[in-house]
């Protein structure tokens, strides 16, 4: 099955089928295309206080993207199961300097050495993980949107809130990969 | 209103996330070092792709169930600190953990479970926001 596939699907596949999901998701029901919206509705499912952000209809407002999100689960784990990505084949220069970062290990889709259980509460495997999860999950919140929400969707309907998003996005990324990670792995 | 179309949308989303290496973050750090062409050529593509998508939805004067048109909302700019900060703080996130939110949800089912943990600091972080809402400038 794996032989069906070449890896990774190339981008002018990969790209036009993610940006379709967009007039999609309107089609459907006129939805918006933005996956961070989910984790404010599952805060108001699980634990919404009194605070006045995670008192919304999350069931009515939020039921169809939750589906969508499970929908996201459940197919990464039959990509996973039928056709995975043996070996992701970075750049020369990217793994050259992954290993000068101390990595030995680039196979799977993450550094088993940062991203497994045993690492959770080493320093680089805390801050990769639980710091870079809360950072996820506060900053979307704060800029109303992620990568599609705001970088694919936003961008496309030329919106000037989510060019200000995505430079953020990468000043963010930036920094953190020239600065922050050479710091954290060594 | 049926949940299963949405289910489904999302599950041919989640195949190609895999399948694209999008979720892997060997290739969130081959982007962020610029040394590849592969996650610039799916975003690209995607923008371009659902930007002719949303001229031909509003050329067509589609509108839905409800009514309205088919369009997306303008995001209201207001100072913009918000998209510039938020954005930042996203980014850094992005890169340590070398996944946006579908990614991570992705992961946790494609080999990389410890990424649940990854998902639930997320959750605690878009709390932590809602909580300190008020007092974050806008």
């Amino acid at each position: 099955m794996s032989q069906l596939f070449t890896h990774p699907l190339p981008w002018y596949v990969a790209g036009p089928l993610i940006g379709l999901v967009v007039p999609a998701l309107l089609l459907i029901g006129n939805k918006p295309f933005g996956i961070s919206s989910n984790f404010r509705h599952l805060c108001a499912a699980l634990a919404p206080g009194q605070i006045a952000f995670f008192r919304h209809d999350w069931k009515r407002l939020g039921g169809w993207n939750l589906a969508f999100l499970s929908g996201i689960f459940v197919g990464a784990m039959a990509a996973w199961q039928f056709a995975p990505p043996a070996h992701v084949a970075i750049s020369s220069g990217t793994s050259a300097a992954l290993r000068n970062l101390g990595l030995t290990d680039l196979s799977g889709l993450a550094p088993h050495e940062v991203f497994a259980w045993s690492s959770l509460l080493t320093l680089k495997g805390f801050v990769s993980i639980v710091v870079g999860g809360f950072l996820v999950g506060f900053g979307t919140a704060y800029a109303g949107g992620c990568t599609s929400g705001h970088a694919i969707a936003g961008l496309a309907d030329l919106q000037p809130a989510s060019l200000v998003a995505v430079c953020g996005f990468f000043a963010g990324g930036l920094t953190t990969t020239y600065v922050l990670l050479p710091i954290l792995f060594r | 209103m049926s949940l299963l179309p949405y289910f489904l949308l999302g599950g041919g989303f989640g195949f190609v996330l895999v399948e694209a290496e999008v979720v892997s973050w060997f290739r969130i750090q081959e982007m962020f070092r610029f040394e590849s062409f592969h996650m610039y050529g799916v975003i690209g593509t995607a923008v371009l792709t659902a930007a002719l998508s949303l001229v031909a939805l509003k050329r067509l004067r589609m509108r839905g169930a409800d009514g309205k048109p088919l369009a997306l909302e303008p995001k209201a700019f207001g100072s913009g600190v918000r998209y510039l900060a938020g954005g930042t703080m996203f980014g850094v996130g992005w890169a340590l953990t070398g996944a946006c939110p579908g990614p991570l949800v992705a992961l946790i089912g494609s080999g990389v479970p410890v990424m649940l943990v990854a998902v639930l600091s997320a959750l605690a972080g878009t709390w932590t926001y809602g909580l300190l809402r008020p007092s974050l400038p806008h």
